[in-house]
């Protein structure tokens, strides 16, 4: 359409502009580091990116640290366990109930996501040593709530002062007789919330993947790297279960130490969040020969390809029909709704910043709601998330991520199962994302800006630039949006709304997005005496006069 | 909600469960957002400037603007310095700010990076500030960081010219909201009380939407004020644990008369203020506030019906909760259990005292948690909780409404606008509480006593 290609140019010209402003703006050493974080998509070219560096001191960023990617992301949602943090107060706090990694026991476990658990470090712990303290507290743990298994997570003072949690676990563990598992996580590690995704799945790949004894099951699957926010892991729990799918575990959301032992039972991997797991998929397969699938059910047309790639997998003539009949009655379901919501949004752009994959998933919903997105963004994605896994064997490894331990793992010749032929399996490589994620930047549209790292500065600049409807982004974030008279959409907590993955979980999103942008409220930003002149007021002047 | 708590109170030493306070930094950030044009700046790894922003936003729903340090292990061993100091100056150069205020970290107080040394070797821009406050997460709670960032103003800024002494009179407001901030400036105004409150989070946090994000709004306690409480004739400290440290100093540097008063929640604490004001200006108090105070009483007076002998478990910080406690106790309540997640000594003996003065039977403990407070209720039910949040859990648990009072408030909106301090704040909480319990019988009350009237 050349109105739409007209609109595109201009959205280029802007974003170029936006770009050399930004940039211009900075002093020299940041103008240099923040020019290797940004482009705009072009088809005909191989686009590098900087990514997974440090954010430089003084820089409103969005990124947290080491320790909120572990416990906060990926170990806090396991619900079985007790997660004590090992440190002063805050960072224990900080992760109680803030995230919306939803849980609910299926297999009897305790649930202990409602309880937050902290050894309070004080100034005597930091000066004489805090490990005594952390006995104590497993011992209390245990004695209170008789949990399955414990989880250890460091806080930046505890590394320093060289507490040695990993031994203090060990022990724990003999004593009582129940898994204990620690994480050096300490908030400094990495530049990231990423060190912390990294270090907490070894952790879980070491000390509990392939531990436990459950009985193989036809159709299994892992669900890797979704965190059920608002509910999305049951939404695609109940599509997958309709098809007659069986889910052993998910990581980590709605997941538990109970089903996560029995994770090396699977048939496939699907990984949803690419960023956070990767590396687990990778050392699954290698250890018990499980492949992995690079899945997105955020999105109606990307949900109907993962569950027909799904079935191609698995090459069942039922299982292909009966996918094809869900996705047939789902679609049905929520056809008049979508349209609704099409016809209401359709021609609006997105602005995209998140965290390690949404800012590529959420497009494709987007799309599907006639948004186009043109910004998109990560806080910690790494070079392959952006340019595909292509690019692994080319990323210099730098002293930040060099510190964070690289698992090697090996075959467990009695757990070692192939599901399919190895060549079946290269033959199906080329028909689906099996092993492979292509990137963010090959999903993006031409002239997408493409950015990492996206700091407060920046976004003012490119939402000036770019005039979204909507941003999707996070809380800390969302008021400066706002201000700004743009809907902002927390893409990490939904605004407490949700699921948004699958086919009604897109229904929900499209209604919040319609009703985000055209919330009467922004009719009265403006007041309207600012927007036609009060006659009579003039009147009486003159008449006064 | 929350089964696998059990009855039967165990003595835990090590273990904090579900807590009641939160670390420094926090509250210096929070302290340090109440000067006009400052970024508040976090020493230490990137996520704890991240929390305390996120927190922050979600409690205020408006912009929390603040920088990182961004340590990484390299950082970490050798030491904040170059970080800070490229902080520093990418922080003037970028973001443009009047002032930056650091708050330290449990990560740069434990390597032991010295930061008034580091602020003297870099270069600060002409007319431009940094000042710094050490707010170690290992000792206190938010509210002590609070605390030390509002000295941290007074060590940087305050001045004393000989013999100068101006009508002025401070008065540090403690860790309130902007609304609060902004009704005991109304009430000084109607007392006729010229005053400098600092810090002064009104205008700042409790911004309009014009269409346009402004990163320094109009809102905050000037530098040119700040200097200037060094020459105000005393000092009005709301709330010993947020707010008496830095009336401390001022009196130490300066030699500004203190008075530490209690938070003006409640129809005593305003009293008290009320006085206080009057006895610094010598004028006769304001029928205005005289009506305010008089319609408060009536409504005590006629609704007392749905309050009256209630036991109410009142959590939080240790001011807000003082205050608080004080409050139940003149509406004719029963706080039988009264907690803060702050330590101090003086919370446990200032309570005690109210409840002893009331001859209520109660427990009070600082440096305690929800987890216990939890465990009481199971031992012996209240009919009310007045605490944050977070009660939200114990609160359906136990089926026990929960009247949201204090910091943070995560999950419902007009803390920010419609003030707890003041008559007019107190009449807001009696609505609260009346409400509170109301709703609960009509929602559960069989069909035949429901009724219309109440």
């Amino acid at each position: 359409m050349p109105y739409k290609n007209f609109k595109n140019g201009v959205i280029r010209m802007n974003a170029e502009k936006a770009m050399e402003k930004i940039l211009d703006s900075y002093p020299a050493k940041v103008m240099k580091n923040r020019k290797k974080h940004m482009l705009i998509k072009k088809s005909d070219e191989k686009q590098e990116i900087t990514a997974n560096t440090r954010t430089i001191p003084g820089i409103i960023t969005n990124r947290g640290c080491c320790y909120a990617g572990c416990k906060g992301v990926v170990v806090g949602p396991l619900i079985d366990m007790v997660h004590i943090v090992h440190g002063p107060i805050g960072c224990s706090y900080y992760t109680w109930n803030t995230r919306r990694n939803k849980g609910k026991a299926t297999r009897g476990e305790k649930n202990f996501l409602h309880y937050c658990f902290s050894t309070d470090m004080q100034e005597s712990d930091i000066v004489f040593g805090g490990e005594k303290k952390l006995r104590q507290a497993i011992k209390e743990a245990v004695e209170i709530f008789k949990p399955e298994a414990i989880t250890i997570s460091a806080t930046c003072p505890v590394g320093l002062i060289g507490d040695d949690i990993h031994t203090v676990a060990a022990e724990a563990e003999k004593e009582y007789g129940i898994k204990v598992v620690a994480f050096s996580c300490e908030g400094y590690k990495g530049v990231s919330q990423s060190a912390g995704h990294h270090i907490a799945n070894n952790g879980l790949m070491k000390h509990i993947i392939g531990t436990g004894n459950d009985e193989k099951i036809p159709y299994s699957i892992n669900l890797l790297g979704e965190y059920n926010i608002g509910g999305d892991e049951w939404e695609i729990s109940r599509i997958l279960t309709k098809i007659g799918y069986n889910i052993i575990s998910t990581m980590t959301g709605n997941g538990s130490y109970e089903r996560l032992k029995n994770a090396h039972n699977a048939d496939l991997n699907l990984v949803q969040c690419h960023r956070s797991i990767n590396y687990v998929a990778d050392m699954i397969e290698k250890k018990y020969g499980t492949p992995w699938l690079k899945v997105n059910f955020i999105g109606i047309q990307s949900t109907i390809e993962t569950l027909r790639n799904m079935a191609k997998y698995f090459g069942d003539e039922d299982l292909i029909k009966r996918t094809e009949e869900v996705i047939a009655e789902e679609l049905a379901d929520i056809k008049d709704e979508m349209e609704y919501y099409r016809n209401m949004c359709s021609g609006k752009t997105a602005m995209l910043f998140v965290g390690g994959s949404r800012a590529h998933h959420y497009q494709d919903l987007f799309k599907d709601l006639g948004i186009e997105t043109v910004l998109a963004g990560y806080e910690f994605a790494h070079r392959d998330d952006y340019e595909g896994r292509d690019v692994l064997p080319h990323i210099q490894i730098d002293a930040d991520s060099r510190n964070i331990e690289e698992l090697h793992v090996e075959k467990d010749e009695k757990r070692y199962r192939l599901y399919l032929s190895p060549e079946k399996l290269e033959q199906l490589k080329k028909e689906m994302p099996l092993s492979n994620y292509e990137g963010l930047i090959k999903a993006s549209k031409e002239n997408t800006v493409i950015i990492d790292d996206l700091n407060h500065f920046e976004t003012e600049e490119f939402i000036k630039a770019l005039k979204p409807d909507v941003f999707g982004s996070g809380i800390k974030d969302k008021y400066v949006i706002q201000k700004m008279g743009v809907f902002s959409k927390q893409m990490h907590s939904y605004d407490y709304s949700g699921p948004y993955a699958g086919f009604k979980g897109a229904v929900n999103f499209a209604r919040d997005i319609s009703a985000g942008i055209f919330t009467p409220a922004w009719s009265y930003v403006v007041p309207p005496w600012k927007k036609e002149p009060l006659l009579e007021a003039s009147m009486v002047e003159k008449e006064v006069g | 909600m929350l089964e696998l708590t059990p009855k039967e109170i165990s003595k835990r030493k090590a273990l904090t469960i579900n807590p009641a306070k939160t670390c420094q930094p926090i509250g210096a950030m929070y302290a340090a957002l109440g000067i006009h044009k400052c970024l508040p700046h976090s020493h230490g790894s990137q996520g704890c400037c991240s929390y305390h922003r996120m927190h922050l936003t979600r409690h205020y729903r408006d912009p929390i603007m603040a920088s990182t340090s961004s340590f990484t292990e390299g950082a970490a061993v050798f030491g904040g310095k170059p970080n800070l100091q490229t902080a520093i100056k990418n922080v003037f150069n970028i973001y443009k700010p009047d002032v930056i205020a650091i708050n330290t970290t449990c990560l740069s107080e434990t390597i032991g990076d010295d930061i008034p040394s580091i602020i003297q070797s870099t270069d600060i821009p002409e007319g431009k500030y940094v000042i710094h406050a050490n707010t170690p997460s290992y000792v206190g709670s938010h509210i002590t960081g609070f605390s030390n960032m509002v000295k941290a103003m007074v060590s940087y800024f305050s001045e004393k010219e000989e013999n100068v002494l101006t009508k002025k009179v401070n008065i540090i407001p403690g860790f309130v909201e902007p609304s609060d901030m902004r009704e005991i400036k109304r009430i000084a105004k109607i007392m006729g009380l010229d005053i400098i409150m600092f810090p002064d989070t009104s205008g700042v946090l409790d911004t309009p939407n014009t269409g346009k994000f402004i990163m320094y709004p109009d809102g905050g306690t000037t530098v040119e004020e700040l200097k200037a409480t060094g020459m105000s004739r005393a000092t009005i400290a709301l709330g010993k644990f947020a707010s008496e440290q830095a009336a401390y100093e001022l009196e130490k540097k300066c030699n500004v008369t203190p008075y530490v008063l209690k938070s003006p929640v409640g129809i005593k604490a305003t009293d008290e203020l009320i006085m206080k004001m009057a006895s610094l200006t010598g004028k006769e108090i304001p029928y205005e506030l005289e009506e305010e105070r008089g319609q408060l009483v009536d409504l005590m007076i006629d609704i007392h019906q749905h309050y009256s002998g209630k036991k109410v478990a009142i959590f939080g910080d240790p001011d807000i909760t003082i205050s608080m406690t004080e409050f139940a106790i003149s509406l004719g309540m029963k706080p039988i259990y009264v907690i803060t997640g702050t330590p101090g000594k003086d919370f446990d003996d200032i309570v005690t005292k109210m409840l002893e003065d009331a001859g209520i039977e109660g427990k009070v403990k600082s440096a305690g948690d929800l987890f216990e407070l939890h465990q009481w209720i199971k031992n012996e039910p209240v009919d009310l909780l007045i605490g944050n949040t977070y009660g939200k859990y114990i609160s359906k648990a136990e089926n026990i409404p929960l009247v949201r009072v204090g910091f943070p408030i995560l999950d419902r909106v007009g803390h920010t606008y419609l003030p707890t301090v003041g008559y007019k704040g107190a009449i807001r909480i009696i609505e609260k509480i009346s409400s509170a319990l109301l709703d609960k019988f009509d929602r559960e009350c069989a069909d035949e006593d429901f009724e219309l009237v109440m």
